[in-house]
């Protein structure tokens, strides 16, 4: 028997049981998930006599209706989309402007520059958190979530101008070139090449920018304390325990702010994956 | 990064004179690209990191005067019983975020990259991968309410589970006793971090040519000799990008200790990031939460720099 013959064989129960032990551990990261799926459409007369493993008895959304309307979740929501789709865009804007200089117009001193952006986006949070706090409502964006886009516009940009240094650094030269020759000025250039010619990269980089902003919870806790003005993470983490003591309403929360994330994995897992490993290898 | 990412092979058929001449006319020409870039940047961030470090010498309740006092709040730091054990929890807290899900997401990885994908087919180990990942995309914040709900100790489904499987008498409230709680909230963060290496590792692992592992089985190596002799070495650069980022990111875990235990019970979860909120927020203690975070900031800064050094001058001797 060859080599690959053997290596791709089934002989023998070992395949299987390291699947079943892999199908285990796949169990257990999903296990949560479908958990808390069953126990929000589980009414309260059904939780109060079965518990939290049995399967719901029939599909109740009371739960979903009533954590809805009493937090104004449709606000909520739109928050989320606003701050998330704003700074995606915004995000891109920015790192596509300070790649333009740093990756194609080479501006002297590059290597720090880009070193000072990703201090921005390594530092932790409760370092600018309190300063941030404090200047927001200096200038009258304290409880307004144009405040959050603008912080995250420039932490998720600091992460994309020194993601997008280093693919436009490799541009092809001669495409410039052959621009500048036929009269077409830098603001021309960008648009028409650069921005074309990179937008697998502009791709993933939005559907992260959105997702992680998605997922943020320390300054947008901090500077959005109105729950009207809350985005999902925040709004979901500080109702638990307030007015929330029934069990199968925090399920149902909680699968809120699920759904949508199981929503994105689905459309852009592909996306998600190379841009990991985009991040990962630059 | 590397230098060479930055600087691309010159264009044919063009003299290093003629490049830097118009090298220099583009870079005056480009560098006001920069300036909306760096205006937001030194709003946001630069300014706000300096305000940080000026809080940090002062005494001050976020109301009324600022009083200077110097060093006082790092000496104080310095001799701060709860500020040492905070750091000690977030020690384990990298335990849990970064070394532990690196190792087993490597192990994993192999696993479903040359044992179930080779056996039983891609899409096989692709959905076992896609499994693993999902906590990944979800707020951290989150996954800590769902673990909260599950780990409730009256309603919670663990107890429940463990009732069920005729195991009650290991029921236990596991976020509510300080012995247990910060063990909990490890194994809590193992479970949402380990997704993370696993993708990274199975994309690297793509460059492997197969015929090594072809040959080495030939040689009679079984696939524990395999993993070790050719996986880990040729893994090692996406070794150091996992430990890198999945460190920076236990370093910002406050969302999950704020959903989970708040720190609690007692200051048995507490650490350096919640520490300082609470100081900020709840004492307001402005200046000595803002100590806490600049003694932070330095040493993600170092932490930073020490891979990225230990990752380069493995690049050299690979090199």
């Amino acid at each position: 028997m060859s080599v690959r013959a053997v290596r791709s064989g089934r002989r023998g129960p070992v395949p299987y049981v390291v699947l079943l032990g892999f199908v285990a551990v796949a169990v257990l990261m999903v296990g949560p998930f479908v958990l808390v799926a069953m126990n929000s459409v589980k009414s309260r007369t059904d939780f109060a006599a079965h518990g939290g493993m049995s399967v719901p008895s029939s599909v109740d959304l009371d739960s979903f209706r009533t954590f809805w309307n009493s937090v104004g979740f449709t606000h909520v929501l739109t928050n989320s989309v606003v701050v998330g789709a704003s700074v995606a865009v915004l995000a891109v804007v920015v790192s596509l402007f300070n790649a333009y200089a740093i990756g194609i117009g080479r501006v002297k001193g590059r290597l720090w520059i880009l070193g000072v952006f990703l201090l921005g986006n390594l530092l932790p949070q409760e370092a600018l958190v309190y300063p941030l706090y404090d200047l927001a409502k200096r200038v009258g964006l304290y409880d307004n979530i144009l405040a959050v886009i603008i912080v995250f516009t420039v932490i998720q940009g600091a992460f994309g101008t020194y993601l997008l240094s280093s693919v436009l650094s490799s541009f092809p030269t001669e495409i410039l070139e052959a621009a500048r020759l036929d009269g077409a000025g830098r603001w021309r250039i960008l648009w028409r090449i650069v921005v074309p010619v990179s937008r697998p990269t502009i791709g993933v980089m939005l559907t992260l920018f959105f997702i992680w902003t998605w997922n943020e919870f320390f300054i947008p806790m901090v500077l959005l304390p109105s729950s009207a003005n809350q985005t999902v993470s925040v709004s979901i983490a500080t109702t638990q325990g307030q007015h929330m003591v029934d069990i199968t309403m925090q399920a149902a929360s909680s699968m809120l702010a699920v759904i949508p994330a199981v929503i994105f994995f689905l459309l852009f897992q592909r996306t998600l994956t190379r841009g990991v490993a985009v991040g990962a290898v630059k | 990064m590397s230098q060479a990412a930055l600087e691309p092979a010159r264009p044919p058929g063009t003299t290093p004179e003629a490049a830097a001449v118009r090298g220099r006319r583009r870079r005056e020409s480009l560098a006001l690209y920069l300036l909306p870039g760096a205006a937001l940047f030194v709003a946001v961030i630069l300014i706000p990191m300096g305000m940080n470090v000026w809080y940090s010498l002062h005494q001050w309740y976020g109301i009324g005067p600022m009083k200077w006092v110097g060093l006082q709040n790092y000496v104080r730091l310095f001799h701060d019983s709860t500020f040492w054990t905070s750091f000690e929890h977030q020690v384990g807290l990298v335990l849990a975020m970064a070394v532990v899900p690196t190792v087993v997401g490597l192990v994993l990885a192999a696993g479903l990259f040359d044992y179930i994908g080779a056996r039983f087919g891609g899409r096989t180990a692709g959905l076992l991968r896609a499994c693993i990942y999902l906590p990944q995309v979800m707020p951290l914040a989150v996954m800590g309410v769902v673990w909260g709900w599950i780990l409730n100790p009256r309603i919670g489904a663990l107890n429940g589970l463990l009732g069920d499987v005729g195991l009650g008498s290991l029921r236990h409230d596991w976020l509510g006793d300080p012995r247990t709680a910060l063990y909990t909230v490890m194994a809590v963060m193992v479970w949402v971090q380990i997704g993370f290496p696993l993708v990274i590792f199975m994309a690297g692992m793509q460059r492997i040519d197969p015929s090594l592992h072809e040959a080495a089985e030939v040689d009679g190596a079984d696939w524990w000799q395999r993993f070790f002799r050719i996986t880990v070495p040729i893994m090692r650069p996406e070794t150091y990008v996992v430990l890198l980022m999945t460190t920076i990111g236990a370093l910002k875990s406050f969302a999950a200790i704020y959903t989970l235990t708040q720190g609690g019970p007692g200051t048995s979860t507490n650490v350096p990031s919640y520490y300082s909120y609470a100081n900020f927020f709840e004492t307001t203690r402005v200046g000595y939460g803002a100590a806490i975070a600049t003694v932070m900031t330095v040493i993600t800064v170092v932490v930073t720099l020490v891979l990225l050094r230990l990752q380069s001058r493995q690049q050299e001797v690979r090199d």
